[in-house]
Parts: C-alpha cells; structure tokens; sequence
C-alpha cells in the first residue's frame, strides 16, 4: 500500500468528479456545512446521528452499517473517497470506521474541505440523488480497534500515542480549545503515553505532512516500530487522524484507535493517571 | 461533540452554562479584511510554542471564540488568497482581539 492508494489530492478529486464508481462522501458532526455548499456529487453522514448507536455509547452494528451504506448508494465495490470539515478529523475518522466494517477502496480528501475552500473549488447546494444498493459489510476487524481492558494492559508494553494538544495531554484541560471544558471525570493522561498532537501529522491547510516528515515525527517522539501501538485523542476521531498516518501512510502493521479515548478512560475508577 | 460548534454573530458575553469566567480564559474576536468582517475564515488557536490547539470558522460577521486556559496565544486566520495573526495574552475572562488578514 502506498499514498497514492489512500490519499487523494483535490486536483485528482476535482478531474474524477462523477466518474462512475467513484462516490464522495462528506463526514461531519454538524452536517449543517455539507448542507450550504458541498462537493457535487457527494452525499452526507453525520457522524453523531448517522455512525452512533443512539443508545449506548458503540458504533452501530453490521446490519446497521449495511442499511445506512445501502441508503446512501454506496456499493460493496465503489471507491468511497472522505472528506470533511476540522482538518478531516471525522472524514478520518470514518474512513477508520469503513475499514473496520471490511470496504475495501477506500479513500481521503487530503486536506478535506478547508484545502478545497481554501483553494476556490467549487461547491454547490444540490442535493445528491443515488439509487440505494445491497451493501453487505464484514464483521469488525478488531485488529485496528483497540478496548479499555487492552489500554490498561498496554501501559509500559506498547506504545502509546495521545494525540491531544499539550494543555489536555497535562490536564490543563478537558476537551481542545473551541469547546466549553466538559467531558470526563479526571484530566491528565495514560501513563507512559507519548504526547503527539494530532496536528502535527498535518501542515496548516489540513494536509498531511510527506512521509518522510511523519517517520522523522513519530521517532523523535520515541515511537518505537518494534511495538504495537495505540492512538487515542478525547474521543478517537482525531486519534484516527493519527491511525491514519501510522498505519495507511507510513504502513506501521499494528495500530489501533482506541475510539472509548480519554472520555472513557478518564472516568474509569482505579486505573493509573499522570497529569503533567 | 468534538466538532466546531456554529460561530456565534456578535462579540457578546453569554457563556455555556458549563462555562466560568471566573476561571476560564475565553478569548474572542473578529476576522477583517480591509475594514471588513470575513466569514468562512479557518481560525486556528496557537499556543506560545505555536503548536496548534483548536480551529473554528469564522461566523457570517467574521467572529470566532476559544475556551482556553490563561496564558500567551496566537489567533491565526486563513482564508482564500489571504492569511493573518494575532499575539494574545489571556488572564481569566474574556479577552478580545482582532485579526487582520491580508
């Protein structure tokens, strides 16, 4: 695998608008953006209504996944290209989740929608008709998604990569910056985990650095390749980010999102915290 | 949620409810180019190292608001064809700013 498989410029995006096969896909949690302007062609998820379980605090099942892929028009073997809003975060985090349910070709926007803002593409208000198909997904593929009980067992084994900002890995604070302070019970972070700011994968118009600069990030940092590791953020949408950047651009075999993150962790009763 | 929340119209003072003045350190503005408010700017919450810390678009009147902790920001601004900062120094409260992009 290489980039070129898993990262799509919005020059190439741009010249494959339409092309049968090829079906866009806008992931945002306030899918109020997609409505004002998107990509033409594009149909929207929203990641809270649409991937959530409405009651418990999971994913939605394989049946689950097969109607809503289903209804969106999304078959088994189209190449399904991400794109979204905050840098991606939820467009990676959904191209995480598509992996997870076995689709095959999947694809992100590098840059998502601020990069295509930023550089005048076009965007349009019309709504996006697709026939709905039969999609059929695989059973989840728990190699890239890591639980609780595995987080705790990791301490001091593999590595462990928290990709908040430095003020929430030190506890400072509990959620990034442009939200009100709310979330888990205790802030800090795992100990032994390394702090990796998501952001850093990225250049400021939402890009992905090249991979030279990502191998150079993550083993300054002290990852070690010979471990597994582990990526969790507050709530695994930006540790996918990261995911993303170690296991589909760098192609580091063992890496799982632990999509629970520092909103369950946090609350856990006994298990170790450092903060600072 | 994790997302950007929807950039309030005006520069006014009415917090969250899960939000204290008292402690927490609110720093807010508007993005202007040549005079005028820009909406749909990416602006983007650095902090004294210049590592980035959070990113909101700007309102329709160009105003944007981050819940950080005290301390030296920079409020960073890009949009189409133009870019700008702005240094803060946040105490608790509120603190307001303006960035000129262009």
């Amino acid at each position: 695998m290489s980039r070129a498989d898993v990262l799509v410029s919005a020059d190439w995006a741009e010249q494959n608008l339409g092309q049968p096969g090829i079906v866009f896909v806008e992931v945002d949690e306030d899918t109020s953006a997609y409505d004002k302007g998107h990509i033409a062609g594009a149909v929207k998820l929203d990641w809270k209504t649409e991937l959530q379980d409405p009651v418990r605090r999971d994913f939605i099942d394989k049946a689950g996944f097969e109607e809503l892929l289903s209804s969106k028009g999304i078959a088994n073997d189209d190449t399904v290209v991400l794109y979204g809003g905050n840098n991606n975060w939820f467009a990676a985090y959904a191209y995480w989740y598509f992996k997870l349910y076995g689709h095959e070709n999947v694809k992100l926007l590098d840059g998502g929608r601020k990069k295509w803002e930023l550089d005048s593409r076009p965007l349009t208000e019309q709504a996006t008709q697709r026939q709905a198909t039969r999609y059929t997904a695989k059973d989840q593929d728990t190699s890239i998604r890591a639980f609780r009980d595995e987080v705790v067992a990791a301490i001091g084994n593999k590595n462990l990569v928290d990709v908040r900002s430095p003020d929430e890995f030190a506890g400072r604070l509990f959620a990034p910056a442009h939200l009100p302070q709310e979330a888990s019970q205790r802030a800090g972070h795992i100990p032994t985990a390394l702090n990796v700011p998501w952001s850093k994968a990225a250049n400021e118009d939402g890009t992905f650095k090249s991979d030279d600069e990502l191998r150079a990030l993550y083993s300054d940092a002290g990852l070690d390749s010979s471990k597994e590791t582990i990526a969790y953020c507050r709530i695994g949408e930006r540790s996918s980010h990261t995911w993303f950047a170690l296991h589909e651009l760098l192609g580091e075999p063992h890496v799982k999102n632990y999509d629970g993150s520092w909103t369950e962790y946090g609350s856990l009763v006994g298990v170790p915290i450092e903060k600072s | 949620m994790c997302g950007a929340p929807t950039q309030e119209d005006t520069l006014d003072r009415t917090l969250p409810s899960n939000v204290d003045p008292a402690t927490a350190s609110i720093i807010q503005g508007r993005v202007v180019r040549d005079g005028e408010p820009v909406a749909a700017a990416y602006v983007r919450l650095l902090d004294a190292t210049g590592e980035f810390t959070a990113e909101v678009v700007s309102s329709a009147t160009g105003v944007f608001r981050f819940f950080a902790s005290p301390g030296t920001w920079t409020v960073r601004a890009l949009a189409p064809g133009a870019s700008g900062s702005a240094d803060v120094e946040a105490g608790t409260g509120f603190t307001e700013t303006r960035v000129e992009i262009g």
